[in-house]
């Protein structure tokens, strides 16, 4: 048993945590076909529910998946698992009418039918069943209320509700001035532009994959592994000091991980050059400048040369700049993650004479 | 000799006939305008004049009404919405948001309020609330329904998403204890970072006249939050105002217009 759940410990790892995650998806959209049948959706329901049983009987699992805020993202994850099977299948199932001419199932549900009774029925037994899950709930689980607010005591560790989790968890890889305002700011905007940059046409009123791939594939990478799963991270495998914590594992206050982070300007001044650090801090940095205005700058253009050249041809120059550029930086998130964890870099560009550090 | 033709009536529960007495009393026929709604011209009139159910259409297509389709997930974010400014109205009544008070009044709630849920309620609403709110953007999504005419409408969706987070994020201040101030303590540092207008953000050094900085603690943007350098009193009032009345008041409007665009952008969305 201890063998096993070590496995498990070893693979909520964020570094194999994270690219699990990122097979997942690669699973979920390449093999869509032969996972888009029931037997596949409610045989995961069925692991998940069989894990959290397991799971349950370790103390330390217990300890975190009961605590009374973190119930709803145990919630939360069968829902996604649900939800997110479920929304393939029905794209898989309509592509496969479209396939064969037949055109997608809701085109074939067009006509209309009486709102009363038809709908009001249906959101009357909704209300009721969401009113009784919601009583049932109450009466089970106590709403947590800890010891009086104390500005003198700091728990360990210090967590943000659980729906900014993901954000805290970027802390991680990024300065406040980014993980906290810039990044949260920029995924508000490219939500609201959503609709403004993608000018397909295709796919609008019912569920489809093959006629909307990259624009799913993306919205899922941004919203299942991007934000849900580093929720998810952050919320049952942080521990004290932000020190990560295997499901089964122990949390230990006394937990040491060594930091060693470098930053970029030490790798070019110091490593490559074998000389000291410069004392402007521009010229210090000037390396790590160069290449985020490479990234944010001329990325763009070289990619509309070649890469994304039917891009800028559909969208137009103006909506391919936007695209690209909410793009690139949705992709910063995963770059710094995995520059973290194969160089030890802590900064690109770090200036904290004035707190400009990326 | 003509041959009698005879009616054999029905023979109706107790129920029904109540029912068919009720229904056709004064009082009853002065409230609902219009027949029961047993033939197509009442259940146009039941929709059309009644001001709770005209959020509707008359007829609606038949994928509408499917939670196939739907999932039904923003129908239940304006449900709890609905329930959580009921529960909430009622904890407004045993709650003070003073430091004094705060923190014993949420006591006073949980251990003098025999079988009391309404704190629960309106916690795991709260936390319910979020998670639909984003499976309902999820679906919308997946069904492509933000595309035109509706690209407005998911605008708005999202600054409503926005505001459910503030909603969650303010209110869990609340109870003043230990889990409350240091979440808050947590989520409102990140302000003090922001470029320009926090006091340790990029670009705030710039903002001085001489030796004179113009951003400081206790005029940054976490300072506008908090109403103090620190998670205290001011925050506890800011933050007491904004959930109970500030914010339910902008999403009240914009669920009206998010109502109302769907309504004006075709109805609930379908193949074209």
């Amino acid at each position: 048993m201890d063998f096993i759940k070590g496995i498990f410990n070893a693979v909520a790892d964020p570094r194999v945590y994270f690219l699990l995650m990122v097979l997942a998806l690669v699973g979920l959209v390449w093999k869509r076909e032969s996972i888009a049948s029931n037997a596949f959706g409610y045989g995961a329901l069925g692991v998940f529910t069989l894990f959290f049983a397991l799971g349950g009987l370790d103390p330390n699992f217990r300890l975190i998946i009961t605590k009374p805020d973190n119930v709803p993202i145990v919630g939360l994850i069968f829902l996604l698992v649900f939800f997110v099977w479920y929304s393939m299948k029905q794209a898989v199932v309509n592509d496969r009418r479209i396939a064969k001419g037949e055109g997608p199932e809701e085109a074939a549900e067009s006509d209309r039918v009486w709102v009363w009774p038809d709908l009001v029925y249906t959101e009357l037994i909704s209300l009721i069943v969401c009113s009784i899950v919601l009583i049932v709930w109450s009466i089970v689980l106590k709403a947590p209320l800890e010891q009086p607010a104390n500005r003198a005591v700091t728990p360990n560790p210090s967590k943000a509700p659980w729906y900014f989790l993901g954000l805290q968890e970027m802390l991680v890889y990024f300065d406040p001035w980014l993980a906290g305002v810039v990044l949260p700011g920029l995924i508000i905007v490219g939500l609201i532009a959503i609709p403004y940059i993608d000018t397909n046409k295709k796919g609008n009123g019912y569920y489809t994959f093959n006629e909307r791939k990259v624009e799913i594939t993306l919205f899922l990478f941004g919203f299942v592994v991007l934000w849900c799963s580093l929720i998810v991270l952050g919320t049952f495998l942080r521990g004290p000091n932000w020190n990560f914590f295997g499901p089964f594992e122990y949390w230990d206050l006394h937990k040491l991980e060594a930091l060693t982070n470098v930053n970029l300007s030490e790798y070019f001044w110091v490593r490559a050059l074998g000389q000291p650090l410069p004392t402007n801090y521009f010229l210090r940095e000037l390396p790590g400048i160069v290449l985020v205005l490479l990234y944010v700058g001329a990325l763009p253009v070289l990619l509309s040369k070649k890469l994304f050249k039917t891009y800028v041809d559909k969208l137009g120059a103006p909506r391919y700049y936007v695209t690209v550029f909410l793009f690139l930086m949705m992709m910063a998130l995963p770059i710094k993650m995995l520059l973290r964890w194969i160089f030890n870099l802590k900064y690109i560009v770090g200036i904290p004479e004035i707190f400009f550090n990326i | 000799m003509a041959t009698e033709t005879k009616t054999i009536r029905p023979q109706e529960s107790p129920a029904t006939r109540f029912w068919n007495w009720l229904t056709e009393t004064q009082v009853w026929k002065s409230v609902f305008r219009h027949e029961r709604p047993n033939t197509d011209r009442n259940r146009v009139l039941v929709m059309l004049s009644n001001i709770f159910l005209h959020l509707h259409p008359v007829r609606i297509r038949k994928s509408g009404v499917k939670l196939r389709y739907t999932w039904c997930m923003g129908g239940l974010s304006f449900f709890l919405f609905l329930s959580l400014t009921f529960t909430g109205l009622l904890l407004m009544f045993y709650y003070r948001p003073t430091l004094e008070y705060a923190y014993n009044d949420i006591v006073g709630l949980r251990e003098h309020v025999p079988l009391g849920i309404m704190r629960e309620m309106h916690r795991w609403g709260a936390h319910a609330m979020v998670i639909t709110v984003w499976l309902h953007m999820f679906r919308v999504f997946m069904t492509g329904s933000y595309k035109p005419p509706r690209e407005f409408n998911w605008s708005v969706g999202v600054i409503m998403l926005v505001l459910t987070l503030l909603l969650s994020f303010t209110g869990y201040l609340l109870p003043w204890d230990q889990l409350a101030i240091w979440a808050i303590t947590v989520g409102s540092n990140m302000a003090r970072a922001t470029p320009f207008l926090g006091h340790e953000g990029p670009g705030a050094a710039l903002l001085a006249l001489g030796d004179v900085k113009l951003i400081h603690a206790a005029d940054d943007a976490r300072f506008a939050l908090l109403g103090g350098t620190f998670v205290g009193e001011g925050a506890l009032l800011r933050f007491y105002v904004l959930h109970c009345v500030g914010l339910p008041l902008g999403i009240a409007v914009l669920m009206a217009v998010h109502f109302w665009r769907v309504r004006k952008d075709g109805g609930i969305s379908g193949p074209m």
